[in-house]
């Protein structure tokens, strides 16, 4: 259960981003969690809540997006998404694949509205 | 509605020292591995051993940590090499902060390996950088052959899997090939090393894999000498 310090940091990041921005208020923070970030979406949200509950970002919104596997083909390039642990290239065949994406826990965007 | 386009890493701040300490044991030629499993898998006694068949002098060190009791440290000084407990108390893995923090007991221009035990947990280390060369991963035969299924992230950015206990597989209804699949299914690359840290197989090859790796930070710092120290 580390998801408790994830929303941690990711409340410091808002927090230190809405200093640059006196008078404006932060609606949304939007979080890239990777599906191979090790981290659990519904543990994330409900930490964040917990730890926003009873402060000023009690209404705050924390959107969580997926980040899919990608693997990038060594042989023709393509970019693919991994489908149950198919590393296989869909396009030209080739076993020989490397990772492209997928590990990220990333803050994505704010959306604030300016005084 | 102002969008503000963040593009950056949550765990940013832990991100940074791990940088930071990767970049000092770079400067050192220090190899430093960070190894991971779930709790009982054999992390300890697979340290042990490596400890014990190092002569003495060698300038290796090792920071093992627990959410309580320093039980571990005290079995791995028995070898006779520096290490430090690093009671978490509370926390499911270690962080950066952590490593940095104690290695400020220690100079590191006396190593060349720091071995550093994590808190047995399969899934939360995964999300902390302490900096490593590499992470390993230690899966015990007494386990599922599906763990990498159900534990991707840390089969995924472990370098080596290090399959333990084989001495108990007549006795158990672990299939290791399959074990093997699932593994490569989440991280082809993997490197597989099959031990029994109680008859002593397959430890010649662990060691080989940690002498190649060793001999590899020596030459990358032939080849980019520190700047400072």
């Amino acid at each position: 259960m580390h998801e408790l310090g994830i929303a941690n940091s990711v409340l410091e990041a808002v927090q230190t981003e809405a200093a640059r921005h006196p008078g404006a208020v932060v609606r949304k923070v939007a979080v890239t969690v990777g599906e191979l970030a090790g981290v659990d979406p519904d543990a994330l949200a409900f930490s964040f809540e917990a730890l926003t509950t009873g402060t000023e970002w009690q209404h705050l919104v924390l959107e969580i997006q997926t980040g899919p596997r990608v693997q990038r083909c060594s042989a023709c390039g393509l970019n693919f998404r991994v489908i149950d642990y198919q590393f296989a290239c869909p396009e030209c065949g080739a076993s020989q694949t490397e990772s492209a994406g997928g590990d990220e826990l990333e803050l994505a965007y704010l959306e604030m509205e300016e005084p | 509605m102002n969008r503000v386009p963040l593009e950056k890493k949550v765990l940013s701040e832990n991100d940074r020292i791990a940088g930071e300490l990767r970049e000092r044991f770079r400067e050192h030629g220090i190899l430093c591995l960070n190894l991971i499993s779930s709790p009982g898998a054999g992390k300890t006694l697979l340290l042990e051993r490596t400890l014990e068949s190092f002569a003495p002098g060698t300038r290796v060190a090792v920071l093992t940590g627990d959410i309580q009791t320093d039980n571990d440290a005290r079995r791995l000084a028995r070898a006779g090499f520096p290490v430090q407990q690093i009671t978490t108390g509370g926390a499911c893995h270690l962080d950066a902060r952590m490593i940095e923090r104690a290695l400020a007991e220690w100079r590191l221009e006396d190593l060349d390996l720091l071995l550093i035990e994590n808190v047995g947990n399969l899934v939360c280390p995964a999300s902390y950088d302490l900096g490593e060369a590499a992470k390993i991963v230690v899966l015990s035969v007494t386990e599922g052959e599906d763990k990498p299924l159900k534990y991707p992230s840390i089969f995924f950015k472990s370098a080596v899997l290090v399959l333990n206990k084989i001495d108990l597989l007549p006795y158990v209804p672990f299939r290791i090939q399959e074990a093997r699949e699932n593994a490569r299914r989440v991280h082809p690359e993997m490197e597989i090393i099959e031990v029994s840290c109680i008859t002593g197989e397959g430890l010649d090859v662990w060691r080989q894999w940690l002498e190649a790796r060793q001999e590899a930070a020596r030459a990358e710092l032939r080849e980019a000498p520190a700047v400072s120290s």
